[in-house]
């Protein structure tokens, strides 16, 4: 048993390594480290040299335009992305969309959005939940019916993410009301730009306009933007969700997260000392040192099932749990070390360190961490029913 | 042993809960802390005419004789509506500092005045530098004849930015770091050489930075005694701290009611959530929670008068660290159980897992008073 890179692995570290040293840009890097948050433009900007790297769509196959990287590569590129400090981004299309249309698109469908994604030329949002179906999605709604060659659609989705930047939607819809809810879901593309909808902002718990509200009334779309057969929606979310799971457990940015957090521990301080001589702040940073090596190594497991074919077991909704929960605490122990300054809200430089500025934002909005991607409690109940055998 | 409360008592509490109510729902508070100044100066004259800024103070300083468990009723009302209005700054920290250490005159001509509901105060201690720590002083109050000239900035002040008087903590002699040697001066916000930065805090009140250069006061400016500041402000800290512990406790309670609402409102599954055994455990854990907390904030109150220090000391750290660690988990747990909605500023469940937020770090993180719990019990 070991946990060595190849020869061949390692000078592809190195590549990737260089490459971040070379082409991140100061003020992104910078943003990203104090936990500012990104325009549109500025997102577009950094995936588009991402992309021109040919390292935006790294999880894709090569046939449709990725590297066609080992699990182990992906690993290694994204845990030298956070190193470096870089965002990776809002990439529905790239994470979620892609995989969904390479496995249940038309040859149309990836002709005309899988180059379209990879040169980040679209910005995708997903609407699944609605007002009333969070937790229990399959309850759902929004209704798409057929007329003629094309659906109209009426209905609601909330909490879309960035649904203000897209251009396109990938939307669960209900297609038929006579048989089990499941079975009535059909996945479909929705142009945002199309007549009828109107997105409607959320503004959250950390002051910043990231949710919307979508609303679609009488939205006529195109029969040729169903994906998969009508009804195989479902079929189609859960295979999504899985993979939505295993990347929003972030343990390389954790990581990332982790020892700015201690550097800062060394450079700012407090009563004429360096934070972290404040044993009992030192220790939790120890714990927390602790805790991510559990995470990280919990990752690893599942890397070696991934790279071995195996599917993933519930470990992805343990990654997902502790991952999650792991965020979180990290943004308290920067809300802690900043002490007087966590109560600064929506200030600048004059008034709190900019290392301070966010904390509390950061720490706000990542509550939602446990709640999104399918909340804590849910992934626990998946879990209970596994390992009780429950139907 | 007796926990009720006097007939008085009984009538303030429906008092303020009743205002409250009626008249600051959170619509009102939005648009409250959405006006330039952050506050309602109408309101904090009604609190005035009905003698709630007068309860705690002793009938001599013009007050109606009241203690910290009558500031612990208005506070805990007040935080059940997350009532922005500077109570906290004003009354408590601001006027018990003139109450315990000021002149006969700052007490007619000041005192009198925060109780009438005209003059408004701020205590400003903490520097870039200090962090938690009351004796960490770099602001320098240099004497020169009869005058003092003072220099130094201070951070973060509660009710900073509507502060008319602010007292400041500033150095008379001894080291940056030593206990001895502080004074405190009350100082016109308008004076010559302030200058008040003001910003929102994260509950959507106003806070202030608050820099002093060559300000010049006389030695009728100082509050208790010259260099001896440390021990006054420690103790005028510890009352602002027990408010605050009853604040919180207020804040917790409308958390566990309105969460406790929502889980048997919200359905999933075909269900009321408030159905499933884990959810209905973590209504109970938070419960609990508010409960124990309770009993600290009451056990604070009762012990923040004791003639002995370190008994106080103790009270207050005890009830911090436990209520800080119990409404951390209760406003992480109102927002979670919530789901996407608790993460909104739509919803006043985000603003008082906020307003909690805030509270925890406020006057001293919980390790800091775990830590000086730990020190006075060796
Ligand atoms: C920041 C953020 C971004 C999001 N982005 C998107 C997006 O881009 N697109 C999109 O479609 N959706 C998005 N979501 C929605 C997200 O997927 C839902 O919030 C989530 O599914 C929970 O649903 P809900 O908010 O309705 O909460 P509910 O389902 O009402 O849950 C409320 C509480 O009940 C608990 N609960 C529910 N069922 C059970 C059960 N059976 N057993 C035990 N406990 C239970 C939950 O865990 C939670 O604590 C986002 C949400 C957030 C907060």
């Amino acid at each position: 048993m070991n946990i060595d890179y190849t020869k061949e692995e390692l000078e592809f570290q190195q590549e990737v390594r260089t490459w971040f040293k070379e082409n991140l840009p100061e003020d992104v890097k910078r943003k990203h480290q104090i936990g500012a948050p990104f325009s549109k433009d500025e997102t577009v900007a950094w995936q588009k040299t991402l992309s021109k790297a040919g390292y935006f769509v790294v999880g894709w196959p090569e046939e449709h335009g990725g590297p066609g990287w080992t699990a182990t590569q992906r690993y290694i590129f994204d845990s030298e992305r956070a190193a470096a400090g870089a965002p990776v981004g809002m990439s529905m299309g790239v994470i979620m969309l892609g995989p969904v249309l390479m496995a249940f698109g038309t040859q149309e469908q990836k002709d005309l959005y899988l180059p379209r994604i990879k040169d980040c030329d679209d910005w995708w949002c997903q609407g699944y939940s609605e007002p009333g179906a969070g937790s229990d999605l399959a309850s759902l709604k929004t209704q798409a019916v057929l007329d003629g060659d094309e659906y109209v659609i009426n209905g609601t989705k909330i909490w879309t993410t960035y649904g203000h930047h897209a251009n396109l939607c990938f939307c669960l819809v209900r297609t038929d009301n006579d048989c089990k809810q499941q079975l009535g879901i059909s996945f479909i593309l929705i142009d945002m730009e199309a007549e009828g909808i109107d997105v409607r902002p959320i503004i959250s718990i950390d002051g910043e306009h990231h949710l919307n509200q979508v609303f679609f009334d009488d939205v006529r779309v195109p029969k040729k933007n169903l994906v998969g057969a009508e009804g195989q929606g479902w079929t189609i979310a859960k295979y999504l969700l899985t993979h939505e799971r295993t990347t929003i457990a972030g343990v390389a940015d954790s990581k990332l997260n982790f020892s700015n957090l201690k550097e800062l521990a060394k450079t700012q301080t407090a009563n004429g000392a360096p934070l972290i001589e404040d044993e009992q702040l030192r220790l939790k940073i120890a714990e927390e040192e602790i805790k991510l090596l559990a995470l990280e190594y919990t990752n690893f497991r599942t890397l070696a099932d991934t790279a071995a074919g195996r599917a993933p077991g519930p470990e992805s909704s343990l990654l997902k749990v502790k991952g999650t929960e792991t965020q979180q605490s990290l943004s308290e122990l920067r809300v802690e070390m900043a002490g007087n300054y966590a109560y600064v809200w929506k200030a600048d430089e004059t008034v709190a360190p900019a290392e301070f500025l966010h904390a509390t934002e950061q720490y706000n909005f990542l509550r939602a961490c446990t709640i999104y991607g399918g909340s804590t409690e849910v992934q626990k109940n998946v879990v209970a029913k596994m390992l009780l055998g429950l139907k | 042993m007796d926990f009720s409360l006097s007939s008085e008592q009984k009538l303030i509490k429906d008092g303020v809960e009743k205002f409250v109510r009626n008249e600051y729902d959170f619509e009102t508070r939005n648009k409250i802390i959405a006006t330039e100044d952050g506050f309602d100066r109408a309101l904090w004259k009604q609190f005035a005419e009905l003698g709630w800024l007068g309860i705690s103070f002793s009938e001599e300083d013009g007050g109606f004789g009241g203690g910290a468990i009558d500031t612990n009723i208005i506070m805990e009302a007040f935080g059940s509506g997350m009532v922005v209005e500077p109570y906290l700054a004003t009354v408590v920290l601001g006027g018990n500092a003139l109450a315990l250490g000021g002149t006969p005159t700052q007490k007619e001509e000041v005192l009198g005045s925060v109780i009438a509901g005209e003059t408004l105060l701020a205590v400003a201690y903490a520097e870039t530098q200090s962090r938690f720590q009351l004796s960490d002083v770099a602001t320098t109050a240099a004497k020169s004849g009869e005058q003092y000239s003072l220099n130094g900035e201070k951070v973060v002040v509660y009710g900073g930015a509507w502060a008319d008087k602010v007292i400041v903590s500033a150095r008379t002699s001894g080291d940056q770091m030593s206990e001895a040697g502080i004074t405190l001066f009350l100082v016109d916000a308008k004076a010559s050489g302030v200058s008040v930065t003001s910003y929102q805090s994260m509950d959507g009140a106003r806070m202030a930075n608050i820099a002093m250069k060559n300000v010049t006061v006389g030695a009728d400016a100082i509050v208790g005694q010259l260099d001896q500041g440390y021990a006054l402000l420690d103790q005028v800290v510890d009352s602002g701290i027990s408010a605050l512990c009853a604040e919180a406790i207020g804040e917790m309670n409308a958390l566990f009611q309105k969460t406790l609402a929502f889980v048997k409102e919200r359905e999933q599954f075909g269900v009321a959530i408030g159905s499933f055994q884990t959810i209905q455990h973590r209504l109970v854990d938070m419960f609990m929670a508010v409960e124990s907390s309770r009993s600290m904030a009451i056990m604070n109150a009762l012990k923040l008068s004791s003639t002995d220090v370190t008994e106080r000391k103790k009270a207050v750290s005890a009830a911090k660290v436990y209520i800080g660690q119990n409404s951390r988990h209760c406003a992480q747990e109102a927002v979670q159980l919530h789901g996407g909605i608790g993460v909104t500023e739509e919803l006043d469940i985000g603003h008082y897992f906020r307003r909690l937020t805030l509270f925890c770090g406020a006057f001293g993180s919980t390790n800091h008073h775990l830590k000086r719990f730990a020190d006075l019990s060796d």
